[in-house]
């Protein structure tokens, strides 16, 4: 059966969403799928909405945009705000409580990617902790290709540390998706 | 064999007769003009240098000035008006081994091209610029410029020059040109020399030649005659020794003449090789 | 395993094109959404023996790869809506000059500084009449980050084979788009360079007649002297003001493109040849239209795609043997004006059914939105 997976990363300028999703682009290749990436930005480099669709088909992709997202990772208040009724629509939203209030839900899932990222000592790890979360609580990808990805991107004690975010994320999704 | 229309192939000096196309003599400008002065002396220094008609680029912008390439029969670009240095700076960044010489008018120069004259002398292209400045767009009818003096009387200023003229040899020293110097078509023996020295120096090279336009300013401003045009340039210039000694009040509305700046900084190219140089490790 | 390639911008696509056509100088000025193709173009060039200029404003960007394209040179620059208009002086002195070049102009939300992040296809006429003095210019507008890369070639080629300008008439949404694209390998799309003089070289006119039109192209330095003017000049490149002399030059300079319309007029076409609802649309717009068009598809309807890959001149030949075919047309683009819709009802009549599908407030145009026309 063909796969077919729309994903859309969204949070604030600067809490780097659009490298999140260039990695999970960049896995999708490894995979052997098709993809496209789209990036939406305000005129900024900081601050404003930042937000990046993903689609990885393994056939074509014709219409380049979402149009009903399979996962949502919601960064920032106002990204939750924009895409917290897809849950209602059959899409995993996944948000991060160091700004979003937690909430109950069908297809919600939140954690403090933010706060995660903090105690390993650097908040820029905040969207590889959510990235590691996301393709395990969503199974769109393998940590495998993400972990090449990584690799293939980063040298030396960067690309340690994204990794470690990476898995730090997925074991927070398996421990919060854990059967009860 | 008549001299009449070309330089005589048997002179004992340069003449820069190989690079003036045949039969385009006499030349289209006005009588007591000072651009046919300014080519002359070009054109023996390009002669005296061994630039070859393959090897040199001329550049023009556009007004009196700008035609000047139609004389020639070195490689051309006559190119929009004001936009001569930025299409010659592409030239001089893709082939270093060009000698790109550019003629403007103070309309191409720094009033239109403003823009462009300011950074190809901060880029300090390996270029060299020669601005003939007649205080008006001659061409289009004696209209002000940049270089305009105020109160001047002019086709667009009937009532004096509201505005105030632009040293166009400053504006070139602190945008960084490695050489800049002025002179004009009495001093034509110091001019000559300076274009001389402007053609083979390395980085941006700028002579400024004060030029009569008897035709339009001249006769607008109460100077009909090329010959009062020219006592009047002489009158307005010191040599910059002189002026260098001058207070400031006396320096009013005086021209200091000669060479003004003469620097030795990398041109661009040089720069920019080492920029390769870097990107490849070498 | 297929090899499905590396993940590309659009705009590092077209950067990466341009080097495959051999291009190895750039001058621009930075402009949201085309500044990916100078960071690339100032990382690559050095490294490769090129230049890479950072120009004062775009007017310079476009006199010095104008200036450089004379010594020789394959040259471009990028650019958006607001130095598109300022590069218009000098595109007509390259037109004039008869000097290849290629200006990348992805395409912003305006009018004047507008919706700068957020993309458009309004410059579409001011690429095609932006200029004074009436003149052909070529367009081409990818769909794709891979069209991006082979229109690049393709317009390198163009303008080589031509001596003229070419646009890339891209938008904000192929610019910034990433997708998986395989680079040719040298040699596997073909790639043109100029003509050059033979013969006597005192004998040389670099704006003689010539068959179809483009005569040989000298380069700066060369034995063969080139004097180019802005101005109307003889076969020499000297001035020349006859009226026999301009409407030779005129007709010639025109008439060039009239010759190698084939190599020049390109478009594709998606289920269109029995479409009984034709969306024609290009950039990447296409895309929404041909999912739409899939969707019609689905439920029955015969409906297909005419992709403009050539905007100008105007692919009238397969908008008006498709178009005439279809009973309904929807031309959906980002603009208000429907500066192609206004084209295309040109060919087709003013008894067509021509709708107009707009976007004008910075958003992609959906296949929902196209759908809501029919």
């Amino acid at each position: 059966m063909s796969r077919r997976s729309e994903i859309v990363l969204a949070g604030s300028g600067g809490q780097g969403v659009l490298l999140s999703g260039t990695l999970l682009a960049e896995a999708a290749i490894l995979e052997g799928a098709n993809v496209v990436q789209t990036v939406s930005y305000g005129i900024a480099t900081r601050g404003g909405t930042s937000m990046t669709e993903v689609i990885v088909d393994d056939g074509e992709i014709v219409f380049q945009q979402v149009e009903k997202p399979d996962v949502v990772l919601a960064m920032s208040p106002e990204a939750m705000k924009t895409y917290e009724a897809s849950a209602g629509e059959g899409a995993l939203v996944l948000y991060d409580t160091t700004f979003v209030e937690e909430r109950q839900g069908k297809n919600l899932a939140g954690f403090p990617f933010t706060d995660t990222a903090a105690k390993m000592g650097n908040v820029g790890l905040a969207n590889i902790i959510a990235l590691g979360f996301l393709c395990a609580a969503s199974g769109v990808l393998t940590q495998d290709a993400l972990e090449t990805a990584i690799s293939e991107r980063f040298s030396d004690k960067k690309r340690d540390a994204n990794l470690a975010a990476l898995r730090a994320g997925a074991a927070a999704a398996a421990s919060v998706f854990a059967p009860a | 064999m008549t001299c009449a229309t070309k330089p005589c192939a048997t002179a004992p000096y340069a003449t820069g007769q190989q690079y003036l196309k045949d039969g385009v003599l006499p030349h289209m400008w006005c009588p007591g003009c000072g651009i046919g002065v300014m080519l002359r002396a070009c054109l023996r220094s390009f002669e005296e240098l061994g630039y070859t008609n393959q090897d040199t680029v001329v550049v023009t912008g556009i007004g009196c000035t700008g035609k000047l390439d139609d004389y020639l029969v070195t490689h051309a670009l006559h190119t929009t008006h004001g936009r001569a240095l930025a299409c010659a700076t592409g030239i001089k960044a893709a082939k270093d081994d060009l000698h790109v010489v550019v003629f403007m008018g103070d309309g191409d120069s720094v009033t239109i091209g403003g823009n462009h004259f300011v950074h190809a002398a901060r880029r300090n292209m390996d270029l060299t610029a020669i601005v003939i400045n007649n205080f008006n767009f001659g061409m289009t009818g004696g209209q002000f410029s940049g270089t305009t003096f105020n109160g001047a009387i002019t086709q667009t200023s009937a009532y004096g020059n509201p505005e105030r003229q632009l040293d166009i040899c400053a504006l070139a020293e602190v945008a960084g040109a490695n050489f800049v110097a002025r002179s004009t078509p009495w001093h034509v023996d110091d001019l000559t020399a300076l274009i001389g020295e402007a053609l083979s120096r390395k980085g941006f090279s700028l002579v400024e030649v004060l030029s009569p336009c008897p035709t339009h300013f001249g006769s607008n401003n109460k100077m009909k005659k090329g010959t009062e045009m020219l006592a009047w340039l002489q009158e307005k210039t010191v040599p910059v020794d002189v002026w260098r000694t001058m207070s400031p009040e006396a320096r009013t509305g005086v021209f200091p003449i000669g060479r003004l700046v003469d620097r030795n900084e990398p041109d661009f190219n040089a720069r920019y090789r080492e920029v390769g140089a870097r990107a490849t490790g070498n | 395993m297929k090899n499905h390639g590396r993940l590309l911008q659009g705009n590092e696509a077209m950067a990466q094109g341009a080097l495959y056509a051999g291009a190895r100088f750039y001058a621009g000025y930075p402009i949201t959404p085309s500044s990916e193709i100078a960071q690339e173009c100032s990382r690559v060039m050095p490294k490769l023996g090129g230049v890479y200029m950072q120009m004062e404003d775009e007017i310079a960007s476009m006199a010095a790869i104008i200036g450089a394209s004379l010594t020789g040179a394959k040259t471009f620059t990028a650019t958006s809506g607001p130095g598109f208009s300022l590069m218009q002086e000098n595109l007509g002195l390259a037109i004039m000059g008869e000097v290849p070049c290629v200006v990348m102009n992805v395409q912003r939300s305006g009018p004047s500084t507008g919706l700068a992040t957020k993309p458009a296809q309004a410059d579409i006429m001011q690429i095609r009449w932006g200029r004074h003095g009436d003149q052909e210019l070529i367009a081409l507008s990818p769909s794709s980050v891979a069209e991006c890369f082979s229109l690049t070639v393709e317009a390198f080629n163009l303008a080589e084979m031509l001596r003229t300008p070419v646009v890339i008439a891209a938008d904000e949404i192929v610019a910034h788009m990433r997708e998986n694209i395989v680079i040719p390998e040298p040699g596997e799309i073909p790639v043109i360079d100029r003509a050059k003089p033979t013969g006597d070289p005192a004998a040389y006119r670099p704006f003689a007649p010539a068959p179809h039109g483009v005569p040989p192209m000298s380069a700066y330095g060369s034995e063969y002297i080139m004097h180019v003017s802005s101005s109307m000049h003889g076969p020499d490149g000297y001035s020349n003001n006859s009226p026999d002399n301009a409407a030779r030059q005129i007709a010639r300079k025109n008439g060039k493109f009239e010759h190698h319309r084939a190599d020049i007029v390109k478009t594709k076409a998606f289920d269109a040849d029995d479409a009984e609802v034709l969306f024609v649309a290009f950039g990447a717009v296409t895309r929404a239209a041909r999912a739409a068009a899939a969707k019609l598809r689905a439920n029955g309807v015969k409906a297909g795609v005419l992709q403009l890959v050539t905007v100008w001149p105007f692919p009238t030949e397969a908008v008006a043997e498709l178009g005439s075919r279809a009973k309904t047309v929807v031309v959906p683009e980002m603009n208000y004006h429907g500066q192609i819709a206004g084209e295309v009802k040109k060919v087709l009549g003013a008894d067509a059914d021509v709708r107009r599908v707009n976007g004008w407030n910075g958003q992609i145009i959906t296949p929902r939105d196209i759908l809501k026309a029919i």
